[in-house]
């Protein structure tokens, strides 16, 4: 590895290891204790409240609490549908595009409500302006806010002191919503997208504007309010852009500076929610191992696309080509191998899914990696929130394992984990897979798909990639497909809103189950989850369940890929 | 009406007016915000980092690629964007995989045509001048790419190779911070600054006639 790659991997972990703190405190202080500038964000949190009648005291049980979530969720999908269709009568429509189609509004807005952000068009020919910003980018605040949500509730659930007489509720979801935007999402999107401006990111309502090069070709620049996107699709880990090229995009993207930061913003919040845990478990060393195994997956995945994308492109390989910049197909000069790698470990590692170079066009291992941080379940600081939740469901499922091995009843912070609760973790683990693997068995002989970009073993991975993007809500593609056939829209579509919700329910579930539960101290046959062990353990756990669940089908895809490769076949 | 339809009601209610107050928040008030802060700060970058040529006429943005073909430029990477490239309404990668036939074929004719258009070039072809870009907008090159076709330039221009490596040298900028990303080369700026020294280029030839705009 080159010694930029290093520097760029210890500067990124410094990063986020000091911010993970304060932050963390930030956050606990917002949902859990009392918010900060009341004269300011309190203010417009009170009126929030005010316009849309919600008495911030109260607190919901879990159904109460799913409800909430469910209805807003279909709200404003129902939303974005309506903004999306009726795009040609709106307002900030300086290109005159026209309504968006059926299929592909309900693909769009089951998108951005899932926090996936796959897309099945380019931003710069289809979206008008409102369209981007009031119809998507909203969904950008919004979906991140619910995903915290969900996070902050079963924390809620784990940590609170349950018994007989203590309420079983789980907090507020209008509140956690409005205080994930008013507080944290908003105040930061807005100073970062200042920046980003400052760096040549867009953002003017100017329509698209026509220049005559230095050769004299007509050259039309796609213009847009990018910046304020830009830094929520990053933060809020949502990762849909403004333009078809995403952050590749320079003026998505401009420098590696600001890739530098993009990337930093993907991992910020879910790495500060595991100290926020770590509080709210009275423990800091709760949140600091899943922190640290967290981190291990991350720099695994970081270093085998750097090594593997710093090797020469097989199709290229015998031509005259100097490739000691390594395989190049697909990514930006200003990013080079290294900036591309780390974002590409990290937009996976998170459900986040912005890309600043083609996943499609990696090396065969290259590609390999984002294909399995999704399919481990996107618990490598994971998405804003889901993250969270993510990892404390394959907590539980490694606190189960490791009581059956010394035969004890498993506990978390003190609580039985019972039959009930694991249930409902093994639907949440199952779901997955049951989605993406039969669709993709079904794209694989169906007529209705069409036809893949590539041919070979890397037509497969196209497939496999794009159902387990959409169910893990991730949103970057391998591409190559026919998108917009009704066969991916509409099928992406389910496989976005059953992965979003058939995951989020159950982890709710288990919030409600766990928080009645009375808290025993910890005596010596406890196993600890807080050191060393428990995070190598849960590490372990998350790898065996990938392994086991999805190893058939990347061997048909990548893996035998990397061979043909290496014995010179294109296909 | 059951307690649990009430409940379920008053949640759809809830659920409704905190669509539209976060619709109007974060979709519409927050987006104004930033534009009429950014336009007020940084007019010119928030706007498209505009370039203007010797005579003040806009001939691109400093950020977005552009296509050049004249042998007495610096030619810039292959482009995805469009059907011709470097179209920046539909900015994009090949998507052409690491075994595929389709890239062997493109990149090896690009290798052959560049051979034969650089005959004075200094060893094989850096890779990026026959891949594409992930945005197909790509304004750079690496030194090394830049480096390579400068005997074509000189001899298009008539001037000494050391000259025209002067300029690209200039230009140069380092990594970012130091550690960030690669040094590289903006191809417009540099065709610019060929201009502004050594005057005009030559016109290019007729559309068609290389494949540099296009693939």
């Amino acid at each position: 590895m080159s010694t930029a790659a290093i520097l760029q991997a210890i500067a990124f972990v410094a990063v986020i290891a000091l911010l993970t703190r304060p932050l963390g405190a930030y956050l606990y202080r917002v949902y859990e204790a009392r918010p900060p500038f009341p004269a300011t964000l309190g203010r417009l949190e009170r009126l929030c409240y005010r316009l849309s009648g919600v008495d911030p005291s109260t607190e919901q049980g879990w159904v109460a609490y799913a409800v909430s979530l469910l209805l807003f969720s279909a709200l404003s999908m129902l939303g974005t549908y309506a903004i999306l269709r009726a795009q040609a009568g709106l307002p900030w429509n300086p290109q005159g595009f026209a309504g968006v189609a059926p299929d592909l509004a309900f693909n769009t807005a089951a998108s951005f409500t899932t926090n996936t952000n796959w897309q099945s068009y380019s931003g710069e020919s289809t979206m008008s302006y409102l369209s981007q910003s009031a119809g998507l980018a909203w969904h950008n605040f919004t979906s991140a806010a619910a995903g915290m949500g969900v996070a902050l509730a079963l924390a809620r659930g784990l940590t609170r002191h349950g018994g007989p007489d203590s309420p079983r509720t789980l907090g507020n979801f209008w509140v956690d919503l409005t205080r994930s935007i008013v507080y944290v999402l908003l105040p930061s999107s807005l100073l970062i997208a200042l920046f980003f401006a400052s760096q040549g990111v867009l953002q003017t309502l100017a329509p698209s504007l026509e220049l005559t090069t230095l050769e004299g070709v007509k050259q039309v620049l796609a213009l847009g309010p990018v910046a304020s996107q830009e830094v929520i699709k990053q933060l809020g880990t949502n990762g849909g852009g403004f333009f078809n090229a995403n952050s590749a995009h320079p003026f998505e993207n401009p420098t590696p500076l600001t890739n530098f930061i993009q990337v930093v913003m993907i991992f910020v919040i879910p790495a500060a929610l595991t100290w926020t845990y770590g509080r709210m478990a009275r423990s800091q060393r709760q949140g600091w191992a899943l922190f640290g195994a967290m981190l291990a997956l991350f720099l695994a995945g970081y270093g085998v696309i750097t090594w593997a994308e710093h090797r020469p492109n097989p199709a290229l390989a015998g031509l005259a080509v100097d490739q000691s910049a390594g395989n190049m197909e697909g990514k930006e000069v200003r990013f080079g191998v290294d900036a591309t790698a780390l974002f590409a470990t990290a937009t996976t590692d998170a459900s986040c899914g912005a890309v600043n170079g083609m996943h499609d066009s990696f090396n065969p291992l290259g590609g390999l990696v984002p294909l399995v941080n999704i399919q481990l379940g996107e618990v490598i600081f994971g998405g804003v929130g889901a993250g969270l939740y993510g990892i404390l469901v394959f907590v539980i499922l490694t606190v189960f394992i490791a009581g059956l091995m010394v035969g004890r009843t498993p506990e978390l912070l003190g609580k039985k984990i019972e039959p009930r609760e694991m249930k409902l973790a093994t639907i949440y683990i199952l779901i997955f897979p049951l989605l993406v693997l039969p669709l993709t068995a079904w794209a694989a002989v169906s007529p209705a798909a069409g036809a893949v970009a590539n041919a070979g073993p890397h037509g497969l991975s196209e497939l496999l990639y794009a159902f387990t993007s959409g169910a893990g809500n991730n949103g970057s593609a391998f591409a190559g497909l026919d998108a917009t056939k009704p066969f991916w829209t509409i099928g992406l579509g389910v496989d976005m809103l059953l992965g979003r919700f058939f995951m989020l329910l159950p982890a709710l579930a288990i919030a409600g189950s766990m928080v009645g539960k009375r808290a025993v101290e910890p005596g010596p046959g406890t196993f600890p989850t807080d050191g060393w062990l428990f995070g190598a353990l849960l590490v372990a756990v998350i790898l065996v369940v990938g392994a086991l669940t999805w190893f058939p089908a990347l061997t048909l895809g990548p893996i035998v890929e990397h061979y043909l490769a290496g014995a010179g076949k294109v296909f | 009406m059951t307690r649990d339809a009430t409940v379920t009601l008053a949640l759809l209610v809830q659920a409704a007016r905190l669509t539209l107050v976060t619709l109007l928040l974060t979709g519409l008030a927050y987006p104004l915000l930033v534009t009429g802060l950014a336009q007020l700060l940084f007019s010119s970058r928030a706007s498209g980092s505009l370039v203007e040529d010797a005579k003040g006429r806009v001939v691109g943005s400093e950020l977005v690629g552009q296509g050049f073909t004249a042998p007495g430029y610096l030619w810039p990477r292959p482009s995805a964007a469009g059907e011709k490239g470097w179209d920046p309404l539909a900015s994009g990668g090949s998507n052409l995989g690491p075994t595929s036939a389709k890239l062997r074929a493109r990149v090896q004719a690009d290798v052959e045509r560049l051979q034969k258009e650089n005959p004075a070039a200094p060893g094989p072809v850096p890779a990026e001048l026959v891949t594409s870009s992930g945005s197909g907008l790509d304004p750079h090159l690496s030194p090394a790419a830049a480096r390579w076709q400068a005997p074509r330039i000189a001899s298009a221009r008539g001037l000494a190779l050391e000259r025209i490596l002067a300029v690209i040298d200039e230009a140069t900028e380092g990594r970012d911070l130091g550690f960030l990303g690669e040094p590289r080369v903006n191809v417009l700026l540099v065709n610019l600054a060929f201009d502004h020294r050594f005057g005009a280029s030559p016109r290019p030839a007729p559309p068609g006639a290389t494949g540099a705009e296009g693939r």
